[in-house]
């Protein structure tokens, strides 16, 4: 499909519109609105289809980039839902999601010149457009295999290895520990960033397809990985990361101090920014300090200035330092939520209810680069501030769950209790057990932990036609 | 879904729930817990195992009529299907052969700590039971205790049986016993571990409670569970539910147990939830 004529070069990259700062920031509404189909061609038709396409390799499932793009510059938008589909079973929450600018759009030989072509956008675009035409068409599906996967969670790499291998003639099952199937789609991920009713979608196009979604049960505890491998011929491990961590500071077992997965979870799985209708309660509060500077932080921080508060970010580097993707980094500053930089809490002050009442920083320089290659933060003596606060939410991480590991014969864990897996192929040290995602890696981002599930569906799928 | 099975109150308040939950019961073992939505708009509650079938495929749970969720709970009718029953969840308690074991149970731990008294009788202990009530008319499965039990003893705050007064009456009723204690496990509200605790400290004797935080998925993911055990942070769900009752931080439990209080009464006032009877 490359061309070869020369086109003046457009280095207009369009702008996808969003709801306005001041109106967002009162609701929880999706927050970019999406292309146009307009907007979506002029910016297709800026992609120079280069003959060797460096954006496909910056793609951790290898979509053919140029080829749907290609077909959105046609306004062919069918073909181009079936390019994207062929190696991404979720492109509406990857359109979404995914860090482009760190994996295909910085490959993108417009980057040079400052407007790298937003696939992200419009890869969005064709899922937003397939789902507006009614049910998405199903693929054809490889005759039965008589063969049985168990996947163990409903998150971003469950469903893809579920995907994978459905439509490759196996029989798959997933178990999800939660209510409701997606992971931290579902649970983390707040509604003005994914909506709900997208992953639902997505989740219910596995259905179609013959997935078989079990809720409410918790492998490791309902039932173990040993028993599950005497029902089927091979297990997948997507169970996501675990415990989140706290900072071992005083005073944080106080009421008001959360963990993010905690105030997410009371605000997405539980709906609490509808209590009472629904009946999960979230606190107003009025002075929220959210610790941390990744995409979660900035999540927690625009969930709570949703919910009326002043907030504050509390990071102990600077702002190039900070893990979050740009994009969320600038929502959260239009939105109206206060950076304090090269800070760090050191213990919580709490009222005669045990209620956080008050946070106390110190004022932190840089110093020379660490193991990360990010320049170590040093304490400025004497430098301590004293912050109002109602809540505190940590978003430092997660290690991973122990359920498995410590339920599981013969799974080798690593040091921090992720568990090990071929970073090729997702194969642990157990017969028949394959794992990837964040209960390998350790917290990480949607599209790796996709990625992951991927090359194990293709590894589990030449085992099972092999044995 | 999932299919309830039995309905009644039991005594005053204290509700009897058996529920059609197969792989549960498959796995359930004495101290462990289940989470449970009443519908589908519901919050996830979590609830002590008081007894199970694997056989018939139910668990049995007994819980105070004391809020939002358990007010629904109590109100469901035979026949009708919750959302979410998910677990067995928590760590089982520890069985082994202790030698005397002293079983402590008021309200709703009356029937959680049934089925750990009767492993550990199976397990070759001498098993004591406590049973710790505001007024007789509140104890339940007596005859259930007097089938494992050397002795069943009751304290009640009014004196209508056994001892009158709170379980800090807990020294003289072991002393009264005339046997040497090798362990107290208790089970019950937040407020019974703790001074149950307290009474059994000077005495030196292992104590062992079932703890009961607020707690939402069950699965160590969202740390609302946390409670500090000596020096460190532990999640219940995880790591407990059962810990050394000498080493809880009680009041910052108690603390974290009342964070929704005000919250709590809200959804009485205003739901419509219709299923479940709960239209105010």
């Amino acid at each position: 499909m490359a061309k070869t004529q020369k086109k003046t070069l457009d280095l207009v990259r369009r702008e996808m519109p969003k709801q306005p700062p001041e109106v967002r920031r009162h609701n929880f509404q999706e927050v970019a609105l999406g292309y146009s189909p307009e907007l979506a061609v002029e910016e297709a038709r800026r992609c120079l289809q280069c003959p060797k396409p460096a954006c496909v390799s910056g793609c951790p499932v290898e979509i053919n980039i140029p080829a749907f793009i290609d077909a959105i510059a046609r306004r062919d938008f069918g073909q181009g839902i079936r390019i994207l589909k062929e190696k991404n079973c979720l492109p509406a929450i990857c359109g979404r999601v995914c860090p482009q600018e760190d994996q295909c759009e910085i490959k993108c030989v417009l980057t040079r010149k400052g407007a790298p072509v937003a696939i992200g956008r419009l890869e969005r675009f064709l899922a937003d457009w397939e789902a507006e035409q009614g049910e998405p068409e199903l693929p054809p599906i490889a005759p039965p295999t008589g063969k049985k996967i168990a996947v163990v969670g409903g998150g971003p790499a469950g469903l893809t290895v579920a995907g994978d291998l459905i439509q490759l003639g196996h029989q798959v099952t997933i178990f999800e520990a939660l209510h409701k199937m997606g992971g931290v789609l579902i649970y983390g991920i707040p509604e003005f960033r994914l909506p709900k009713a997208i992953v639902a979608r997505e989740v219910d196009y596995l259905r179609r397809l013959g997935v078989k979604l079990v809720t409410n049960f918790v492998v490791g505890k309902t039932r173990t990985i040993d028993s599950l491998l005497e029902e089927f011929d091979a297990v997948f491990i997507g169970a996501g990361a675990g415990l989140p961590w706290f900072m071992s500071i005083p005073g944080e077992n106080l009421n008001g101090v959360y963990s993010a997965n905690e105030y997410l979870t009371r605000i997405n799985l539980m709906k609490g920014f509808l209590f009472p209708n629904y009946h999960t309660p979230i606190k107003r509060h009025k002075r929220v300090a959210v610790i941390g500077g990744g995409n979660v932080a900035m999540d927690c921080a625009r969930s709570a200035l949703r919910l009326g508060a002043e907030v504050r970010i509390i990071y102990r580097r600077s702002r190039q330092e900070m893990p979050a993707r740009l994009e969320e980094i600038e929502n959260a500053e239009e939105e109206g939520v206060i950076f304090e930089y090269l800070t760090l809490p050191i213990r919580y002050h709490g009222d005669e209810n045990g209620w956080v009442k008050e946070m106390v920083c110190v004022r932190m320089k840089l110093g020379e680069p660490d193991a990360s290659g990010r320049r170590r933060p040093i304490p400025i003596e004497g430098s301590e501030t004293v912050f109002p606060v109602d809540a505190v939410i940590v978003a430092i991480g997660n290690s991973p769950n122990p359920l498995i590991p410590s339920t599981t014969t013969g799974l080798e864990v690593g040091k921090r209790g992720n568990i090990v897996a071929d970073e090729e192929t997702g194969k642990t040290t157990k017969e028949r057990v394959w794992a990837g995602g964040d209960v390998t890696t350790g917290a990480a981002t949607v599209i790796l932990a996709m990625g992951a599930g991927r090359k194990a569906a293709r590894s589990i799928h030449q085992y099972l036609t092999s044995h | 879904m999932f299919r309830v099975v039995a309905s009644r109150m039991i005594v005053p308040n204290v509700h009897l729930l058996t529920l059609e939950a197969p792989a549960v019961a498959r796995e359930a073992k004495p101290g462990q817990f289940v989470i449970l939505r009443a519908c589908e708009e519901g919050e996830r509650i979590p609830l002590s195992l008081s007894d199970w079938d694997a056989e018939m495929g139910t668990v049995t749970v007994i819980f105070l009529n004391i809020g939002f969720t358990t007010n629904q709970l109590a109100a469901l009718e035979e026949g009708k299907t919750i959302p979410t029953v998910v677990g067995p969840l928590g760590n089982a308690t520890r069985i082994e052969k202790y030698g005397t074991v002293l079983c402590l149970g008021g309200c709703y731990g009356i029937g959680s700590i049934f089925p750990i008294a009767r492993a550990l009788k199976a397990a070759g202990n001498r098993v004591f039971t406590l049973l710790e009530a505001r007024s007789a008319y509140l104890f339940y499965w007596e005859e259930r205790f007097e089938a494992i039990s050397e002795r069943v003893i009751h304290i009640t705050r009014d004196g209508t049986r056994g001892y009158r007064g709170h379980i800090d009456r807990l020294p003289e009723v072991v002393k009264d016993l005339g046997v040497p204690i090798d362990r107290i496990i208790i089970n019950g509200c937040t407020f019974l571990l703790k001074r149950g605790s307290d009474a059994s400290r000077p005495l030196g004797i292992s104590t062992w409670v079932s703890l009961n935080p607020i707690m939402i998925d069950g699965t160590g993911m969202c740390g609302v569970c946390r409670v500090t055990v000596g020096d460190a942070t532990r999640f219940a769900c995880v790591h407990g539910p059962d810990f050394d009752g000498h080493q809880v931080n009680w009041e910052e439990l108690l603390h974290r147990r009342k964070a929704y209080m005000v919250e709590e009464e809200v959804p009485f006032r205003t739901s419509r939830c219709n299923d479940h009877g709960c239209k105010a």
